[in-house]
């Protein structure tokens, strides 16, 4: 590769190189050295020495390979000059412990495919809590720094420090192993780490200020897939989030979300929603349905219609029923109430809400859907109520300005009816 | 190869959650545990294990200045406590997990599953002294 003179595209292209093979190099030393701390420095300190060095020489042909044989051997010196390390080292000469020495062989391997995957399912092991999970996630395969994993989770640079120093304490003290899970355990260990990749997206949906962990969800979804192309599930979650993605920049206008009916649907991105059938289309092929694919295939018959009223709502009813049965939640339910109602009514809709309120007492999304099912009827007084619940119970900025214009609305349709 | 404890808790004084009732429920619920521990026993999982008499069998002792005193009761009073526990050699934590899985199902109780930081004696643990 020549090098290039122009010197901030450069200075932007190494960050973006550094941000993929972070989880890759990272990876590979956590196999060879055992220990996530070790190798997170040592990646760190071969990223400052590369930062000079590409920008003057240019990028590596094998920037990864590149970045795995420097932080080898910066590992390497960091184990020699520990106490414990003389140990090892002795270990090393004696030729008892895995050869660290010869770096040639490094130069053309480079990382491992397989060392990624493995410690995926370390980062997502269910002996953690979610919040560790997600944010070793992003720090040890998405490669985030600790400050923006903080900031993606409102939580201050030292309280994430903190939660990361703890997750990977655990990982290293109870012996979390760096293993692909074996075939018994692999249906629950994959759906683990799937959630943790669409908590991730989802957080970046919610929050436009967060927006960076959509790209950072599909780009380690992408890595998954990739890693596993056999796993339906997996490649459910990615058409999920190409679909979903596919409808982002038409779901919000000036600050509000814009509900699907009222969407420009020129706005949405062709090139993802092709993408994203494709994959469902593979995956109806295969026949071994499970949830990501069914809410893919649900998003694939809404992105298939050209306008709201052409949707095949009884598709959508029927898959969310199918949903519904091998995922019983309340929000599946909610959602499934709501197609319901665009094929059979409002009135069925808030039979169906009703039915399903009490374990949705807390969640803004339920009193929407009954007040824009009660406007509907003409119940103006409990429409005002019911938003005005969701407005109150709305965490995020969007969900509060799209719940006041309904406010608002509600309010004129009164006035006109007076 | 790592040793982790596997422990379950008792509420208060009474048997922990999910105990057999009947004499029926009893034997099944030994027959089950006898088949567990002798299936780690093959695999060279076990280690030791035992059932604890409840905190009202406890005493707590304390030296201050080579003074001994003693005091009734367990450390802290709590409304849970170790009822009973198995100490497991396992290859990793999925290892220690799944055996845990095993002992929650044999036995119907919970299980906390932790590590072992050191086993054994101390001076095993030392450094080796420099000879002069």
């Amino acid at each position: 590769m020549s090098p290039t003179t122009d010197a901030d595209r450069d200075a932007a292209d190494v960050e973006r190189v550094f941000r993929e093979v972070y989880g890759q190099a990272v990876a590979t030393l956590v196999r060879v050295f055992g220990d996530i701390s070790l190798a997170e420095d040592a990646v760190q300190d071969a990223f400052v020495v590369a930062s000079d060095r590409w920008r003057s020489d240019g990028i590596p042909p094998n920037p990864a390979g590149w970045i795995v044989t420097t932080s080898r051997n910066r590992a390497v010196d960091v184990i020699r000059r520990s106490v414990r390390g003389r140990q090892l080292h002795e270990q090393l000469r004696d030729g008892s412990a895995p050869d660290t020495q010869s770096t040639a062989a490094w130069e053309d391997e480079g990382p491992v495919k397989d060392d990624q995957l493995r410690l995926i399912f370390t980062c997502c092991h269910p002996s953690l809590r979610t919040e560790q999970r997600v944010a070793l996630t992003l720090r040890l395969l998405g490669g985030l720094s600790v400050n923006e994993v903080a900031r993606a989770f409102i939580v201050s640079e030292p309280a994430m420090a903190k939660r990361l120093v703890r997750a990977k304490f655990k990982i290293k003290a109870a012996k979390i192993p760096y293993r692909v899970p074996a075939e018994a355990d692999l249906p629950d260990r994959l759906r683990a780490v799937l959630s943790v990749l669409y908590l991730v997206y989802n957080t970046g949906a919610d929050d436009p200020e967060r927006a960076s962990l959509r790209s950072d969800a599909l780009r380690l979804v992408r890595a998954l897939v990739d890693l596993m192309p056999d796993e339906p599930e997996a490649a459910g979650l990615l058409a999920l989030i190409l679909l979903s993605e596919s409808r982002m920049a038409a779901r919000t206008r000036e600050g509000s979300i814009v509900l699907l009916r009222d969407q420009d649907r020129t706005n949405w991105d062709r090139a993802m929603i092709e993408e994203g059938q494709a994959i469902v289309r593979f995956c109806i092929r295969r026949n071994r349905p499970g949830p990501f694919q069914l809410q893919a295939a649900i998003q694939a018959v809404h992105c298939d219609a050209d306008s709201f009223d052409a949707t095949d709502w009884a598709q959508i009813v029927t898959l969310y029923d199918h949903l519904y049965s091998v995922m019983p939640t309340p929000v599946i339910a909610l959602n499934r109430a709501i197609a319901i109602g665009e094929v059979e009514g409002p009135e069925a809709v808030l039979a169906v809400l009703d039915a399903i309120a009490p374990d949705l007492e807390n969640y803004h999304l339920l009193h929407a859907a009954r007040g824009s099912a009660l406007r509907r009827l003409g119940r103006l007084e409990e429409a005002q109520t019911a938003f005005g619940r969701a407005h109150e119970l709305a965490s995020t900025k969007q969900d509060q300005v799209f719940l006041q214009r309904q406010i608002d609305a509600v309010a004129a349709d009164g006035i006109a009816l007076s | 190869m790592t040793q982790y404890l596997l422990s379950t808790h008792a509420v208060e004084a009474g048997s922990p959650e999910g105990a057999p009732t009947s004499p029926d429920d009893m034997q099944a619920f030994m027959q089950r545990v006898i088949d567990l521990e002798a299936e780690m026993d093959a695999s060279g999982t076990f280690v030791f294990g035992g059932a604890l008499h409840g905190p009202d069998a406890a005493t707590v002792v304390r030296t201050t200045d080579g003074d001994v005193l003693m005091t009734d009761g367990p450390f802290v009073e709590a409304k849970e406590h170790i009822a009973g526990f198995y100490v497991i050699n396992a290859e990793d934590l999925d290892e220690a997990l799944l055996w845990a899985g095993k002992v929650a199902d044999a036995t119907n109780h919970p299980i906390e599953v932790r590590p072992f930081r050191a086993t054994g004696k101390v001076a095993d643990h030392m450094p080796q002294m420099p000879s002069v």
